[in-house]
């Protein structure tokens, strides 16, 4: 005798899969990732025939964080799972730890200077032109400054290179 | 629905969760209001690059505000949404420091307000981070990361327009001592932080100073500002005695909701 608890698990997509969906849905912000990429799926779970995302919010304010919630569950009702609950996880906080390592090359590819690890911002004014310091994502070089603690999102800083002349974002360590 | 919240409270809340959120409406406050403040720069700052972080930065605190908020709301019978707590109390519901709801001045006089609380916020949310209540420390320890970006700036800019002109140095001294009789309000003991610390939940708000005076000593002899001696404090937000200055900024902020009751995007 079939279950049917067993029957209505055989017609739910394996997590696997949602996963590979996930990772065709885009930040926003930086479309160059995708939520996969960014670290902020924390968690994929079935209850019952609903699927439960949790997600943790970069910045407390981001706004794209209800806009990522919408492009969830469009993206999943595109594959057939109509019932999804999204729950806000804000611990452990989101680091920038989390951005995947493809991540971390699609945001140098797209020219953003991934972040360093374990640089706050203090650290950071001082790397400037040294070893270690934020590379320009454009020419490689080290040769950069710091033009604004902030830049267009609440995740990034403004910096230029002083090598070939470009502005760009960093993305904060966070 | 009711033109006016009220949440007035003169004695303390006999039950934990009462004092919880109590507790996190004073914190959400103090946030929501800065925020607002610094979100009146938006468009006027002097460069651009200004323009964008304070507007950034207002951002963090509001969406901090909202967290807090939330919370408060979520305790007790009636429910409240973080909407209506922001905009449908009364300024004798606030309970916000005065200092954060003092008008901005110059840019250089925002910048050091912004930066004596950020120096006093980052303490207290650290400790927080620490707390057993699951519930303040997990906000505690998302805000905590923003806060510490907060004060880095600030405390930067508060050195170089300091140590600047003799323009912005006589300007950043003449804030310092107009701000300095605001700052003693955020190291007072009510019976609420005494119940909540006494608990192990929260800092006495006492025990942040040192650190507080620490980081504040190091930024001003940067700076080349000198503190006033003088230990007066005016006090009253946290029992919702407010300065003029509140009222106005909540004509501006709940206007909508005023005008338009329930309205909503």
């Amino acid at each position: 005798m079939v279950d049917e608890a067993e029957k209505e698990a055989a017609a739910r997509p394996s997590l696997d899969e949602v996963r590979a969906w996930l990772a065709e849905v885009p930040d926003p912000e930086i479309p160059v990732l995708s939520v996969l990429d960014l670290g902020i799926v924390r968690d994929l779970a079935w209850d019952g025939d609903t699927l439960v995302v949790a997600l943790t919010p970069t910045y407390t304010a981001c706004p794209a964080t209800s806009v990522i919630a919408l492009d969830i569950e469009a993206a999943l009702a595109a594959h057939g799972i109509r019932a999804i609950r999204i729950e806000r996880r804000l611990s452990p906080p989101w680091t920038t730890e989390w951005i995947t390592p493809e991540g971390r090359e699609k945001l140098r590819a797209y020219g953003i200077a991934p972040p360093l690890a374990g640089v706050g911002v203090e650290r950071l004014a001082r790397l400037s032109g040294k070893a270690g310091g934020v590379v320009c994502p454009h020419c490689g070089s080290n040769e950069t400054e710091m033009i604004s603690a902030f830049g267009s999102t609440p995740c990034k800083a403004a910096f230029r290179c002083r090598a070939c002349g470009e502005p760009f974002d960093y993305f904060k360590c966070h | 629905m009711t033109s006016t919240l009220t949440v007035t409270r003169l004695e303390l809340p006999p039950s934990p969760e009462a004092r919880l959120a109590a507790y996190a409406l004073a914190l959400g406050d103090d946030a929501l209001i800065l925020g607002q403040r610094l979100s009146e720069w938006i468009g006027h700052t002097p460069v651009l690059e200004e323009d964008i972080a304070i507007a950034n930065t207002a951002l963090d605190l509001i969406g901090r505000a909202k967290l807090w908020l939330e919370l408060a709301g979520s305790l007790g019978e009636e429910k409240r949404s973080a909407d209506e707590l922001a905009f449908l109390r009364d300024a004798w519901d606030f309970r916000n420091l005065l200092l954060v709801e003092l008008p901005n001045g110059d840019y250089g006089r925002t910048l050091l307000r912004e930066f004596l609380f950020d120096a006093f916020e980052v303490e207290r949310l650290a400790a927080l981070a620490r707390s057993p209540e699951p519930r303040l420390a997990e906000i505690a320890a998302k805000a905590e990361r923003e806060a510490r970006y907060h004060v880095a700036r600030t405390g930067d800019l508060v050195i170089r327009l300091g140590d600047g002109t003799e323009e912005s140095h006589a300007r950043m001294q003449n804030a310092l001592e107009d701000l300095w009789p605001y700052v003693g309000e955020m190291f007072l003991t009510d019976e609420l932080d005494a119940a909540l610390s006494g608990a192990g939940l929260a800092p006495d708000p006492a025990a942040l100073r040192p650190a507080w005076e620490r980081r504040v000593g190091e930024v001003l002899e940067a700076a080349t500002l000198t503190a006033p001696s003088s230990t007066f404090t005016h006090r009253g937000g946290r029992r919702g005695v407010h300065t003029e200055h509140l009222g106005h900024l909540l004509a501006e902020m709940q206007f909508l909701q005023r005008a338009y009751p329930g309205g909503t995007w």
